[in-house]
């Protein structure tokens, strides 16, 4: 096993948002890793070992010691690498930050997953709760170029790998991000000029066709 | 001058009572007010827009709400008796177990319950499990944290105290001295130390307080039924 080793190993899936929060967060530190692609459908016994509890990517092995949980992890790189924080120093610029962080975590995905899984009623109450989620950060977004203000940091971290599943999310439950948040998608534009993001970040018609999958999988039309 | 400090709460609260578990360990006076959940003060909407919940902390007039970010910002505010280790791995597992005690065990065991028959064995049995785990966490340390009181140990507040309550209201059994001897050793400390016991709510008006909720579930589902 390689767990003894030195150097920063990522367990993570192509597709995961929470993966590549972690690749974002690596690359800005300008951190060299080796990125190991897990098959979901058999994990490796590395990922059981690294993370016996939930059994998910991503994992950041780190001289053999794993971290898991992609916010905890990209906190971790930020301890650790200290060029280019991703967090602000002042305490309350911090809590607004973890706050903000934490509010897409708990609702962005799930909203999501009932946009492309449900149909009817059930959709249009996603539908109405996605668009509040989206009005909310872009509300907290304001004129800023980046969450963190001028500096990209871990709320933009955080958020930016769902911006790849904006043209799944419209084409599924037929609305439009642009009309309803337009300084959000130019938020996303922004990031993507990073290198950081734009190697990291799904092409959104990849996501289209994982999720067309998915939907056959689960039996969607 | 310090700036003063506000806690927006609720005395059934367990995640109220875990930033005043956090301000007292730290030794920082705050004012504490008890909103009305049926009737939220214009204050706590203006503070917490976005969840309209309790607990927010208020700094210098500056609101913080979702009591684990709350937590984090008291330790990085306040130097002392600090709630999360040095070392970034272990503040990452640190992390990871209050994670996992909030969005797993509490959630979990918190259904269970409230819930009955088949559902309610299933999810007795994952509340097991969970409370195996975090047993074997343990591991021999006095608390989470170590020899003190840390950010797990006051993220897992719910396990020591409301649980006792909420077993007797629901009539099962689901953390006791037999099942997981380590943990109820942890609990009892836990509860004892002086910043936990000055927070909990009293036992008695809080089961009737649950006791109350159960009546009312009922009550419903026999009008539903």
């Amino acid at each position: 096993m390689a767990t003894a080793e030195k150097g920063v190993v990522l367990l993570d899936f192509w597709v995961s948002m929470f993966g590549q929060r972690c690749r974002i967060a690596l690359a800005e530190k300008g951190v060299e890793y080796e990125y190991r692609e897990e098959n979901l459908g058999d994990k490796s016994p590395l990922l059981l070992k690294m993370n016996p509890i939930h059994k998910k990517i991503p994992v950041l092995i780190h001289d053999g010691k794993p971290v898991c949980e992609s916010l905890i992890i990209v906190q971790y790189i930020d301890e650790v690498w200290t060029n280019n924080p991703l967090l602000p120093s002042d305490p309350y610029e911090r809590a607004k930050a973890r706050f903000w962080a934490d509010f897409v975590d708990k609702k962005v995905y799930d909203c999501g997953v009932k946009l492309w899984k449900l149909k009817g009623e059930a959709q249009e109450e996603a539908k109405k709760e996605m668009i509040w989620i989206l009005k909310l950060l872009e509300g907290e977004l304001g004129d800023k170029k980046y969450f963190g203000g001028e500096t990209f940091g871990f709320v933009d971290i955080s958020f930016v790998p769902f911006t790849a599943w904006f043209y799944t999310y419209e084409t599924c439950a037929n609305f439009s991000v642009e009309e309803e948040c337009p300084k959000l998608v130019a938020w996303a534009k922004r990031c993507m000029e990073r290198e950081s993001v734009a190697k990291s970040v799904s092409d959104p018609h990849k996501v289209y066709e994982f999720v067309g999958v998915l939907k056959k999988k689960f039996g969607v039309e | 001058m310090a700036e003063e400090v506000k806690v927006f709460g609720h005395w059934t609260s367990p995640f109220s009572c875990r930033v005043g578990i956090a301000l007292r360990l730290k030794g920082v006076p705050y004012e504490y007010i008890e909103e009305d959940l049926s009737n939220k003060s214009s204050l706590l909407l203006e503070y917490n827009p976005v969840h309209k919940k309790v607990p927010v902390l208020v700094h210098g007039g500056r609101p913080i709400a979702e009591s684990l970010v709350v937590l984090e910002y008291i330790e990085e505010t306040w130097r002392g008796n600090p709630m999360l280790p040095q070392d970034p791995h272990r503040r990452a597992m640190a992390r990871f177990w209050t994670k996992f005690v909030d969005e797993k065990c509490m959630p979990i065991m918190w259904k269970s319950l409230w819930s009955e028959g088949e559902m309610q064995q299933k999810l007795m049995e994952e509340t097991n499990e969970n409370l195996s785990i975090l047993e074997r966490e343990l591991d021999g340390k006095k608390f989470f944290g170590g020899n003190s009181i840390g950010l797990v140990d006051i993220a897992a507040n719910f396990l020591s105290y409301w649980t006792e309550v909420l077993q007797e209201v629901a009539g099962i059994s689901l953390f006791n001295v037999e099942k997981h001897p380590i943990l109820f050793k942890w609990a009892n400390e836990f509860m004892s130390s002086d910043a936990v016991k000055e927070c909990l709510p009293p036992k008695d008006e809080l089961l009737s307080h649950f006791q109350a909720m159960k009546e009312a579930m009922s009550a419903t589902k026999a009008r539903q039924n």
